[in-house]
């Protein structure tokens, strides 16, 4: 320290406070989920913990173990609410019995403090249940694990705040109504709801990387809400392979945002990106998550495969690097693990890259006879770039028309216009 | 938005780093910092930088001249120890975790904001590019 010596006491505001609270926000709520065995209600104390702390810390400085703290002042009334309860249960079942003297109430103190990472674990098992609709999961699960506000939810996903609120309301009393036990999923359902687990996260990312709704593109601070409640997974569930995959494949895709739009914010395929703009670090981090996955013993699920094809291109230093051949065969793995016709849409772009067009096109044209694809016009417009490669551009002409067509989004619309009169562009691989 | 926190430990310039049950104990503090850093999903990247003696400084002195100064470098007054790359939501957010560095007394932490190519004017945007 210099001269000057110790700065003067730190004064504490509603904003420094509040901030304490939200790094201690998630395991309070597990915490309380564990005595009171419900979601709101634990909230609720949450809250009374954070009121108490705006009213005392100003004067009394923000204590050597804030979350201790809180978690005391809570549990006080979190407590006092459960022998309420108990009593009046007890009451109730007395009627014209002794009632045992002996305080059944268990030893709720020495409960509390065991093993915060599994109430962490069970409350992402929790606001994740299949019980509640996708929608409800996404809301309460960044609420509750995510530290968000729901002003912030509501405003990241561009609904109003009210809306919002009556979702985490409902989405609360239905797990209390379905008597969604604060347990660990039993070993026989464990792989199903890891996956929901997974799902709502990289729902969350997504809806930051590939907006579906507003005008901007992309929202950074949900991806980076979404890689945080990741990496917090990976820390709770750190031999689940697929877990550090989802890790990886949301750092990798997450270090090209800066690349994604050009200065006009007009989109930035993938191959025409400036990739000195890709992020290193968010590269060197999944490349690390996906070595993590890789080493484990267990099959290998979709997010791996994902991760690892997104993994092939952030390898690549220049878009004519990239090795098509790996990535044709990641696709067809990801086919095999997570069959659907847009991933074999995708695995016929890339053979065309590995292997040429002529090779592709019979991939595409035996999608093209898929009912699920006779609307998506990203079909349409891969296969207008194999046939403008082949020369045959009056077909690719036509599929061009045809894409634009079917395209909802007015932007997408305009850009596969400007292809019908301009030149050859490679489709379809710019989301990977 | 990212946060870097630079570890500015004041410690005399012949302070000769050796292992004893105090120094042990921090380092013992500070990876169990680290440890919940990873664990809130906050930690983008850590490192500890050698000393300052085994350090140069490049000083510029325009025109394409420089001089070269090898370590220990008598009139500075704050070197770096080490640094922290966080994820944060607000500096407010950064600034808590940051208070809870298990620091030794005169230790300091800076918290600054790092720029994103967003936060530039598109001509500073522009010149970035070569």
């Amino acid at each position: 320290m210099s001269a000057s010596g110790t700065p003067p006491p730190t004064i504490e505001t509603h904003a420094s406070i509040v901030a304490v609270f939200r790094i201690e926000q998630a395991r309070l709520v597990a915490g309380l989920v564990r005595i009171v065995r419900d979601v709101g209600l634990a909230e609720d104390f949450a809250q009374d913990a954070l009121v108490a702390a705006l009213e005392t810390w100003p004067s009394s400085g923000v204590p050597g173990n804030p979350g201790a703290w809180l978690m005391t002042t809570a549990k006080r009334r979190a407590i006092d609410l459960v022998r309420r309860r108990k009593n009046a249960l007890q009451k109730h079942e007395a009627l014209g019995r002794e009632r045992d003297d002996e305080n059944t109430t268990p030893d709720l103190e020495g409960q509390i403090d065991d093993d915060v990472g599994d109430d962490l674990l069970r409350l992402v098992y929790m606001t994740c249940h299949p019980v509640l609709s996708r929608e409800a999961r996404v809301a309460l699960t960044l609420r509750l694990l995510g530290g968000l506000t729901t002003e912030e939810i509501a405003r990241a996903f561009l609904v109003p705040e009210a809306t919002l609120a009556q979702r985490i309301v409902r989405a609360k009393k239905t797990l209390t109504e379905a008597n969604v036990p604060f347990e660990l999923p039993r070993a026989s359902e464990r792989a199903e709801r890891t996956a929901s687990v997974l799902e709502v996260i990289y729902l969350v990312f997504n809806e930051g990387y590939a907006a579906t709704r507003g005008d901007d593109w992309m929202r950074p601070e949900l991806c980076e809400d979404a890689m945080r409640l990741g990496r917090i997974l990976a820390g709770l569930l750190p031999d689940e392979a697929e877990v550090h995959a989802l890790v990886a494949l949301m750092e990798l895709q997450a270090s090209r945002m800066a690349a994604r739009l050009d200065r006009a914010g007009e989109p930035v395929l993938l191959l025409a990106q400036d990739r000195a703009r890709w992020d290193r670090l968010l590269i060197a981090r999944g490349l690390a998550a996906l070595a993590r996955a890789e080493a484990m013993p267990t099959p290998k699920g979709p997010y791996f495969v994902q991760a690892a094809i997104s993994a092939c291109h952030a390898r690549a230093r220049t878009a004519e690097e990239t090795d098509w051949v790996r990535i044709a065969a990641l696709y067809e793995v990801l086919g095999r693990v997570a069959p659907s016709p847009v991933v074999e849409l995708n695995r016929a772009v890339a053979v065309s890259m590995a292997f040429g067009p002529d090779v592709a096109l019979p991939i595409v044209d035996a999608l093209a006879r898929e009912p699920a694809m006779a609307h998506y016009h990203l079909l349409p417009s891969v296969r207008a770039d194999l046939l403008r490669r082949l020369g045959r551009e009056d077909e690719a002409r036509a599929e061009l028309e045809r894409a634009a067509a079917l395209a909802r989004n007015a932007r997408e619309k305009a850009m596969l216009l400007a292809r019908v009169a301009g030149g050859a562009r490679v489709a379809g691989s710019d989301e990977s | 938005m990212r946060f870097m926190m630079l570890m500015i430990p004041n410690l005399k310039p012949d302070t000769e780093w050796t292992p004893n049950a105090d120094r042990i104990a921090t380092v013992a503090a500070m990876a169990k910092y680290n440890d919940e850093l990873a664990k809130a999903g906050m930690l983008l990247a850590v490192d500890g930088l050698h000393p300052v003696e085994k350090g140069a400084r490049v000083t510029f002195s325009g025109g394409g001249e420089s001089v070269v100064t090898d370590g220990p470098f008598s009139e500075a007054k704050e070197v770096v120890g080490g640094y922290w790359i966080i994820q944060a939501k607000s500096k407010d957010e950064a600034v808590a975790w940051a208070r809870r560095c298990p620091g030794d007394a005169g230790n300091v932490i800076e918290v600054r904001q790092i720029f994103e190519m967003s936060d530039f004017a598109e001509d500073v945007q522009k010149a970035a590019k070569f």
